[in-house]
């Protein structure tokens, strides 16, 4: 049997097809995460089956092949931001077999050469373009997590204004080499939002800096000074101190061994001064708080 | 899976340089490279690029889409038949230059990239091959 | 050819780099920028190059000579608005621009230069200053 007869079956058949291939998706619960509405789910099944019978059926299969694993592609990747497993993807495709199957075998029961050709032939596309659903909802998943990661190290490391044009970025807990670039792109970035003169680079909370973590701290001084501005670490654990020295860089890094300091420095840089007032009664305002 | 789609681009002026890396900047744009890895590679791109004038004579880059798993990206393959690199350890060591530049191309694009390659014969020309990737 | 203006700012020269420079371009602005400072005896040379996409080494040696070239005529040099993805890229690559200072945008390069002159001119006064002290 000729693959156009395939075409020609699933075409007449067509909507009651969509009707077994309807249940088939909601008895294996397409819709019951309320993820996927009903109409999206409808309009996902009638251009797959559409998309189908072109592959199968046109001289130009070619073009019409590609379209039909364009359209998985998309499915799969929109099933995969939407949080479905991958067997919940999967089954988009192969719940498809049985309705097929059922169809060919009402139209060429009595044939039972073209039958078996037919089921064959339907097998390994569907199959094919299981096996292409599951490779994007892959990608599409890591792309998904990839994003996350970044979005993560972004949020647990914001930037703060201390003073007009002094910025600090406190880090806490263990850096590595990929959230130490996203955190410093970011100081860079808020240097220019903020027309900052001063970024302090606080690393009280960290516990350990790697030969690789701690290049990408100077790096970032190194860039900040292009841009124009100067960068203060601080808070530097003499174990961490240690590693820098054996990168050979004692470089022209100011450091401070706090954030009280290194503010007091840059106000100072900045051509200000932190006085005590006097009138407070039994000595500052600060040390009675 | 699907063919990577190539293209290729002259380097005969340093007008072809320009375009060049305004290509290289749209196309690592559309792979989703962030802003901060596309202005690596556009960076790298016009070095190796006026390396293959200034020194290679001209030539031309080939463009090549990187599709690998979540990896998405672009390749870069620069072909010259100029005179060559006589000694490849050499030139990428920072500051060596034998045309009073900062001999930072070669070592610099090889720190900004993902993948570098050279391949170079004397007396028949040199490629080299550079890729960067999300 | 299309050259790249230089505009006087009081003592100062200000060149905004605004388009992705063939070499040529760069390589005329290193003699017409000499050029002007003997010609005005500026103190200072703002290069903005916030509108720059990239800066690679041949860019980044044009900057390093004109900032040495400027020192020569007495001139400081400040490059200003460089971008967070331009100046990491630079970093990555190796140039470090030692020969030149930076600022954040033209007007804070600017206050740069005014107070590097207005220190010369405290010089200046003071010397008068003891003049006229020794002249009592
Ligand atoms: N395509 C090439 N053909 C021949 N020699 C080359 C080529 N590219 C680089 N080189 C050699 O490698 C040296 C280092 O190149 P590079 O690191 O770009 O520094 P620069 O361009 O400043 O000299 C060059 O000075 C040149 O001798
Ligand atoms: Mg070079």
């Amino acid at each position: 049997m000729a693959q156009a007869d395939i075409g020609q079956t699933i075409a007449k058949r067509r909507a009651e097809i969509l009707k077994d291939w309807g249940h088939q998706l909601r008895d294996g619960g397409a819709l019951s995460s309320g993820r996927l509405k009903e109409a999206e789910l409808d309009t996902q099944v009638r251009e797959f089956l559409d998309l189908f019978v072109q592959a199968v059926s046109t001289n130009e299969a070619d073009t019409a092949r590609k379209a039909l694993r364009q359209n998985v592609a998309e499915v799969s990747r929109a099933r995969a931001i939407q949080g479905f497993t991958p067997t919940e993807t999967a089954t988009f495709i192969f719940s498809l077999k049985q309705p097929l199957f059922d169809a060919l075998t009402q139209e060429f029961g009595k044939d039972s050469a073209a039958l078996i050709q037919g089921l064959l032939a339907v097998t390994e596309i569907l199959d094919g373009l299981g096996l292409h659903s599951m490779e994007t909802f892959q990608k599409s998943r890591e792309e998904v997590i990839i994003r996350q990661q970044k979005e993560i190290a972004e949020l647990s490391t914001p930037v703060v204004k201390l003073w007009d044009g002094i910025l600090a970025l406190p880090l806490i807990g263990t850096l590595d080499s990929e959230r130490t670039q996203v955190v410093m792109e970011n100081l860079l970035q808020s240097i220019v939002e903020h027309g900052a003169d001063y970024a302090i680079i606080d690393i009280t909370g960290v516990p350990t800096v790697d030969t690789l973590v701690a290049q990408h701290l100077l790096k970032t001084v190194a860039a900040a000074r292009l841009m124009g501005a100067d960068c203060i670490i601080s808070g530097i654990r003499p174990q961490i101190a240690q590693t820098m020295v054996h990168l050979g860089v004692e470089l022209n890094v100011v450091s401070k061994a706090n954030l009280a300091d290194a503010l007091g420095a840059a106000l100072r840089a900045t051509g200000r001064t932190v006085a005590t007032i006097k009138s407070a009664s039994g000595g500052s305002a600060l040390s009675k708080a | 899976m699907n063919a990577p789609v190539t293209d290729t681009m002259p380097i005969q002026s340093s007008d072809d340089i320009v375009r060049v890396r305004q290509e290289v900047r749209r196309r690592a744009a559309a792979a989703g490279l962030g802003i901060v890895d596309q202005t690596k590679f556009v960076t790298a791109a016009s070095e190796i690029a006026r390396n293959t004038l200034d020194y290679g004579g001209g030539g031309i880059v080939r463009l090549e889409a990187v599709q690998d798993g979540a990896r998405k990206g672009l390749r870069l393959i620069f072909e010259d038949h100029g005179p060559g690199i006589a000694s490849i350890d050499l030139a990428l060591t920072d500051g060596y230059t034998t045309g009073g530049g900062l001999g930072l191309g070669l070592s610099g694009s090889r720190r900004l990239c993902n993948e570098f390659a050279i391949e170079s014969k004397p007396g028949e020309g040199t490629r080299v091959t550079i890729a960067r990737w999300k | 050819m299309e050259r790249i203006p230089i505009l006087k700012m009081g003592r100062a020269l200000l060149i905004t780099i605004q388009v992705d420079m063939h070499d040529q371009m760069a390589i005329a602005l290193e003699e017409d920028l000499t050029t002007r400072i003997a010609q005005t005896g500026a103190k200072g040379v703002l290069i903005d190059i916030s509108s720059l996409e990239i800066v690679d080494s041949f860019i980044g040696r044009m900057l390093d000579n004109i900032a040495a070239v400027s020192r020569v005529l007495d001139a400081e040099t400040v490059v200003v608005g460089m971008r967070p993805a331009v100046a990491i890229t630079l970093v990555e690559l190796g140039l470090t621009l030692q020969g030149v200072k930076t600022a954040l945008n033209v007007e804070r390069g600017f206050e740069l230069i005014s107070r590097r002159l207005a220190e010369i001119e405290t010089v200046v006064v003071e010397i008068g200053a003891e003049d006229e002290r020794s002249g009592d």
